[in-house]
């Protein structure tokens, strides 16, 4: 058993390259025999670490009170996020764990298949989940198969209804949900979608148990969670924390800049954290007052030289690219949103206009696409709006910061593949 | 079943995947759908009293006149 207040937990026993079944059920001792529970899970506490932070056992519940025998479980390991990096840390550490959780998840809703989707962009990754798929198969895994699916990598195609409609369909679009909850399905059979991180962690509840798990974290957000740490760090490092510490100690932890001057938390549908709150706990009950949150556990430190506004459009122009152009307001709107910030970044003399557009539209386009994508941008946005506040009325009125014209820049935002695609008017 | 029909309020959805933002709508029921400047719909969230009965009727248009029948009227029970 691993000691209930230490950290590395789900990260534990790396080594170099992945455990083998044996090695995991060496180190980890065998998931315990006897049925999968519900209540266990639901006592955890345990919440969805790919992003929306939902209770896991919620989601459990209402898919095992679907009919049907044909149920699937979706291990979402697509980590489409650039500057995340944990699933890949711990797929790369030990892939047994999450295809425990895995089991132990299609245990309790009743599922017999267990679709894991990592990104075909990724061999490393493939190759890794491969041979766990296939030791699991060939060491019998109580009438659960286990199939690897890999879509080719898109921001959203690591969106659950994108995911889950590539899985039946061959294409990784996001779906209309108009209620929520809303229960996704391959052909008829209900589907579970869990993040591989928060697999592991019900690999780990399944054997210790909910007391355990809540030795770390705090009452709200028990256990541990990985934090990828860039920007301004001496490595881009992956770190497992206890929920609730505070912010600060994961910077140094991750030797970041101690005096940054602003973190953008969560991803890149994530939020900017003035640097005056460095000492709030790590957890989304702590973090949703300032706007912020923990989401896919990505931390991108600006240091004091770098510009909020430039890193903020060169992202949103990122996922302005990424969106997949089923619906007006994302398709129109995010590229619109991203050339506001543009001119806002150098100083044309469409600053001020500028400004104010972008408060209009972010009005105008949140909550109307058919997924959240759009929402996380405008999100993005106004954060970087009530963080930079002072710094950008310097942009508004035409004097933006010398950092707005160096190239160096701390959110390692992919270039762009077809950059003309950008222009709509 | 006149009387109960007007308990409650409705609120109209656009499936905005369908929707081909010629904005239809906003002509047939410019009450609650106005156009964003690419011509997508935005339409009122807060739902509307089935008692307003211009407005459902209006709503019915815009449900019928959609060239992508991506309107529809959901009935909530929380009205104002
Ligand atoms: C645009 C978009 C992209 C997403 N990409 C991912 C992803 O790459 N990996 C992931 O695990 N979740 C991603 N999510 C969140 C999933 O939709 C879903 O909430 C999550 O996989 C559920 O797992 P969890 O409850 O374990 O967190 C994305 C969500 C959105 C809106
Ligand atoms: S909101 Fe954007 S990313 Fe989501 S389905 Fe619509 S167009 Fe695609
Ligand atoms: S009429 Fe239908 S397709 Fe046309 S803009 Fe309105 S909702 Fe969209």
């Amino acid at each position: 058993m691993i000691a209930p207040e230490s950290v590395p937990r789900v990260l534990r026993h790396a080594a170099g390259r992945p455990l083998t079944l044996a090695q995991h059920e060496e180190s980890f001792g065998p998931l315990a025999p006897g049925a999968p529970s519900l209540e266990l899970l639901e006592s955890s506490g345990l919440t969805g670490r790919g992003g929306a932070a939902f209770p896991t056992a919620r989601k459990a519940r209402l898919i095992r009170e679907q009919r049907g025998h044909n149920k699937f479980v979706v291990v979402n390991a697509m980590e489409g996020e650039p500057a995340a990096h944990k699933d890949r840390t711990l797929i790369s550490a030990n892939p047994h764990l999450v295809l425990d959780g895995a089991q132990y998840l299609a245990g309790i809703v009743g599922a017999r298949h267990v679709a894991v989707c990592v990104s075909r962009d990724d061999p490393i990754m493939v190759n890794h989940l491969q041979r766990a798929v296939h030791e699991r198969d060939r060491h019998g895994a109580r009438g659960i198969s286990f199939e690897l699916h890999t879509p080719p990598w898109r921001y959203v195609a690591g969106e659950e209804s994108a995911l889950v409609h590539w899985l039946d369909d061959n294409e990784s679009l996001p779906q209309y949900r108009p209620r929520r909850p809303h229960i996704l399905r391959i052909g008829h059979a209900p589907v579970l979608v869990d993040n591989a991180e928060t697999c592991a962690h019900v690999g780990l509840i399944a054997r210790y148990g909910a007391d355990w798990f809540r030795r770390l974290g705090t009452p709200t957000s028990p256990g541990s969670a990985l934090v990828s740490v860039s920007g301004a760090v001496a490595r881009p490092t992956v770190l497992e924390v206890p929920l609730g510490v505070p912010v600060r100690s994961i910077l140094e932890r991750a030797g970041a800049d101690p005096d940054p001057q602003a973190l953008l938390m969560g991803g890149y549908g994530g939020a900017w954290l003035d640097a005056r709150h460095l000492d709030v706990p790590y957890s989304e009950d702590a973090l949703a007052p300032l706007g912020s949150s923990v989401g896919a556990g990505v931390i991108i430190v600006l240091p004091r030289a770098g510009c909020g506004v430039v890193e903020t459009q060169r992202i949103a122009r990122w996922m302005a690219n990424e969106s997949a152009r089923q619906c007006g307001p994302c398709a129109f709107g995010l590229p619109a949103i991203a050339e506001d910030l543009a001119r806002l970044a150098v100083d044309t003399p469409g600053a001020r206009a500028a400004y104010d557009r972008l408060i209009d539209r972010c009005g105008a386009i949140e909550g109307r696409g058919a997924c959240r994508h759009p929402d996380g941008v405008v999100r993005l946005v106004r954060s970087a709006l009530r963080v930079f506040a002072a710094h950008i009325e310097d942009h508004a009125r035409g004097v933006p910061c010398p950092a707005s014209r160096s190239t160096r820049h701390y959110s390692a935002v992919p270039s762009l593949e077809r950059e003309e695609e950008l222009i709509w008017e | 079943m006149g009387v109960r029909r007007r308990v409650g309020g409705f609120v109209l959805l656009v499936n905005p995947i369908l929707c081909d933002g010629f904005g239809h709508c906003a002509e047939l029921a410019p009450d609650l759908v106005h156009v964003d400047e690419w011509g997508y719909p935005i339409i009122t969230t807060e739902p509307v009293a089935l008692s307003n009965l211009a407005a459902l009727e209006s709503a019915r248009y815009a449900v019928r006149g959609c060239p992508r029948q991506a309107l529809r009227i959901e009935r909530v029970h929380d009205a104002q």
